[in-house]
């Protein structure tokens, strides 16, 4: 395996807290006994309080079930091995009943397509309320200001009206808001963001980095933001981790990973951006 | 390369399906040939009544001397061909007018489905009743009436495939270049309509089966003294204390239902667009 | 100088539970050997536009004229050789390939169109060596290739069929990150080379800059800014176009938001700006 440097050796100083979730040795195989693929072959990330962890990389390189395993929610022929710490807990080898409590619970996920993860037929209130009701034992009423204040959070206008209405009756940037309030509703320590933008326009995306950006910030999340968009990176992202075919190939604070890239992966990634230096010259 | 689409891939395999096939094909084999290797002449009835089955007579004699086994394997040859002509002219006709109402649309769709409405409508016992009564009770009037009512379904199928294959983009595309009508549903249409229409159609072939044999146990099909699996049952409630004039028959319609319905559901599972290795063999 | 395509006041509507009007009032022209990249968010109309070029839409006023001829629409009929040398990309490649066919026949299809029409000939082998594929490539089923590779069949195909015109309806964004640029290029250099005009559709303006001589933006079914593509994003004058190019996320490791605008769409992106429009 190579030697990867974690963003805790490379960025001893700006790493104040320790990391609330930690990632080592991470193997995931999906397949039968026989016919095991290996999708995830040891990588090690650790998320800390504050900062967003970018996992980047292209499609197959796997980021997301990475992302799925943190939340246990790989399917059921996928074989995990290594470790996943939560504080001090264990996550690799819980049964379903032990994770379903973390999830949602300590650790929240929003996804690419904010409309699959809404409920269509259920308004925006009951699936906000739904959740602390039944993760924090609050009363209806303490639940409904709690929703109204997660979208005030989120920056939905008009919250207490919003309660009522469905998700279709929303834009897909006001759904993934939703999404991420839902995400908030029980006040996670982590949050896993899976391509949380790349379903959305632009003038649109701003508006998410900046909320992302703020909540990491405020609330002391740490998050998890898998994205192949090295412009989504570069905005938000604190460290970033570069992913290729089931490895990690380099690890380290943003501003190297853009300015002083190490492996050939990352600086082909880099290149091949229409943004990046080498366009800039060549349109001149 | 050329051989590989003439091996069947191993996940064709199934035990069900392979069971099923061996079945099915083994009563297809006997309906074709047991005429010729039968012990006793089906009709005849020089045997001892009601003799329980033993060496001589396998599965015993009816209420007429007529030996059993005879009849059943000679049974066989009336109702399976009849089956499989009637899923057959179902199937022609029923994916044709689908096809058609599907690719053209319009009023053309809204005409042929209003007749597959008004068709569907029919109590399939009741409308064979009315074509016994108007045709006198045969088989083939029975096999007509199954027919009358049987096509809707496969262009209801296959209308909804077309319909949704007519927006594909690569239906679009082929269109873009010239395609004539003919060729778009020839190239880019059929061999996407193949596949879910075979497994319907080895699941009707079980439902045929006990369709003509239900027609025949109300005296609405095969007529006496016609060797006919369902009329067999239907004499066997004379002699309720001879159990074996019942069963044998029974267990015939009740294997090859099954066999056909085993191989249906294994298709279904090699059609299915998700298995990879079914399509890269599906043309050649 | 004669025009290869000319869109002229073109309006789309869709009628369901109430009418609405996609494509608003929309005129451009596209010549022999340019590339006009057409460029918006979501809902703006481009697609509908694309479709429309090609026959896919009906318009419900204006038209579309293609080589001095009106675009017929696809109907059930076979289309006249004439119009087939207009072309299309379509944005999802895994719905672009009959999953049923060998890429190379799918292929075939394409240079048959052309050798009806009276062109030349030619050999999918050298389509797919054109797009960057290895030539293997022909016996292979869709399903066996990865999207970025479907793409680039899809890319040939429309190619082979020797088009004058080809219509690219966000052929890029399903792509990797990585690759997306140098689709993006190489659809300019093969429709170029072919003395084709290209329409390319796209939401991603920094990628459109690249390959487009001209942009012409969308927003809510209207032009809003068009004219020379340098020029745009440089110095854009619509505030559509500015909040547009400044909600870019730049990668350039420095940590820097984009530009977020209001929540609510500000009614001045939906004014209209005569010198923001054909600024040369």
């Amino acid at each position: 395996m190579s030697d990867i440097t974690t963003p805790q050796t490379a960025d001893a100083a700006a790493a104040s807290t320790t990391p609330v979730l930690t990632v080592a040795g991470l193997t995931i195989g999906i397949g039968s006994r026989k016919n095991l693929k290996s999708i995830v072959k040891g990588i090690s990330l650790a998320l800390t309080p504050g900062r967003i962890q970018g996992l980047a990389g292209e499609s197959g390189s796997g980021k997301t079930v990475t992302s799925l395993a943190m939340l246990g929610l790989l399917p059921s022929n996928a074989v995990v091995g290594g470790s996943i710490r939560l504080g001090d807990t264990e996550l690799v080898g819980m049964t379903h009943r032990q994770l379903n409590d973390i999830r949602g619970r300590r650790i929240a996920m929003i996804f690419q397509d904010p409309s699959s993860s809404l409920h269509p037929q259920l308004t925006v209130g009951t699936q906000l309320t739904d959740h602390v009701k039944r993760h924090l034992k609050m009363s209806a009423k303490q639940a409904r200001a709690h929703a109204i204040e997660l979208l005030d959070r989120v920056r939905v206008p008009n919250p207490a009206e919003a309660l009522a209405r469905y998700p279709h009756q929303f834009s897909g940037g006001q759904r993934q808001r939703i999404a991420i309030a839902i995400a908030l509703a029980c006040d996670p320590i982590v949050l896993l963001a899976d391509e949380p933008t790349t379903a959305l326009d632009v003038t649109v995306q701003a508006g998410i980095l900046h909320l992302l950006r703020d909540l990491a910030d405020e609330r002391q999340l740490a998050v998890l933001l898998v994205t192949h968009d090295l412009g989504v990176m570069s905005a938000i992202a604190d460290d970033i981790a570069v992913m290729r075919h089931g490895e990690i190939v380099e690890s380290n604070v943003r501003s190297e990973i853009f300015v002083n890239p190490q492996h050939a992966y990352t600086r082909e990634l880099l290149a091949s951006l229409p943004g990046a230096a080498g366009f800039e010259e060549a349109s001149e | 390369m050329r051989k590989r689409w003439l091996k069947i891939p191993a996940a064709w395999i199934t035990p069900l399906g392979v069971i099923g096939a061996v079945i099915a094909i083994t009563w297809v084999g006997i309906a074709f040939t047991a005429r010729l290797w039968v012990p006793f002449d089906p009709l005849s009835q020089d045997l001892p009544r009601l003799q329980a089955p033993g060496i001589d007579t396998l599965m015993g004699t009816d209420a007429l001397g007529r030996d059993i086994f005879s009849r059943l394997m000679t049974g066989a040859s009336v109702t399976i061909p009849l089956a499989l002509m009637l899923v057959l002219m179902s199937l022609v006709v029923g994916t044709l007018i689908g096809a058609i109402a599907g690719y053209f649309g319009k009023w053309v769709d809204e005409l042929l489905m209003r007749l597959t409405d008004l068709v569907m409508a029919f109590p399939t016992v009741i409308l064979a009743m009315v074509v016994a009564a108007a045709l006198g009770p045969s088989l083939f009037n029975a096999v007509i009436a199954a027919f009358v009512v049987s096509w809707p379904q496969y262009a209801r199928m296959t209308r909804s495939i077309v319909l949704g294959l007519r927006t594909q983009n690569y239906v679009m595309a082929g269109r873009l270049m010239g395609f004539s009508p003919f060729k778009t549903l020839r190239v880019d249409i059929a061999p996407n309509v193949v596949g879910p229409i075979l497994v319907l159609a080895s699941l009707d072939v079980g439902t045929a089966i006990l369709l003509l044999s239900g027609l025949s146990f109300l005296g609405l099909g095969a007529q006496p003294p016609t060797a006919e699996w369902g009329s067999m049952i239907s004499a066997a409630i004379q002699n309720f204390d001879s159990w074996w004039i019942g069963l044998f028959p029974g267990l015939a319609i009740l294997t090859v239902v099954m066999a056909f319905n085993f191989v249906g559901d294994s298709l279904r599972d090699i059609f299915d667009p998700t298995s990879q290795v079914s399509r890269a063999g599906a043309r050649s | 100088m004669s025009e290869l395509l000319e869109v002229s006041d073109l309006v789309i509507e869709y009628h369901g539970a109430t009418v609405v009007r996609a494509v608003d009032e929309v005129s451009l022209t596209i010549a022999p050997g340019e590339v006009l990249a057409l460029v918006g968010e979501s809902g703006c109309g481009k697609s509908s536009l694309a479709r429309a070029v090609v026959g896919m839409e009906k318009p419900r006023a204006g038209a579309v004229t293609y080589r001095g001829s009106e675009v017929p629409l696809l109907g059930v009929r076979r289309r006249r050789a004439q119009f087939t040398s207009i072309q299309m990309v379509f944005q999802d490649p895994n719905s672009s390939l009959n999953p049923r066919i060998r890429v190379g026949q799918q292929i075939s299809e394409g240079i048959r169109a052309a050798v009806e029409r009276g062109d030349e000939g030619s050999q999918p082998e050298e389509w797919l060596e054109r797009v960057g594929l290895p030539i293997e490539m022909v016996s292979r089923y869709a399903h066996e290739l990865s999207g970025g590779q479907r793409q680039r069949v899809a890319i040939a195909r429309a190619l082979a069929a020797r088009p004058d015109l080809l219509v690219a309806d966000e052929p890029i964004s399903a792509l990797d990150a990585s690759s997306q640029a140098s689709v993006a290029d190489m659809m300019r250099k093969l429709a170029l080379d072919a003395g084709a005009g290209l329409l390319f559709i796209s939401h991603d303006l920094a990628i459109v800059r690249l390959i487009a001589d001209r942009t012409v933006v969308m927003y809510r079914g209207k032009i809003v800014e068009s004219g020379v593509s340098d020029l745009i994003w440089n110095d854009p004058v619509h505030p559509y176009t500015r909040a547009l190019i400044s909600a870019i996320p730049e990668p350039d490791g420095k940590g820097n938001l984009p530009a977020a605008p209001a929540a609510d769409a500000p009614e001045e992106w939906r004014m209209t700006l005569p010198e923001a429009l054909d600024r040369a």
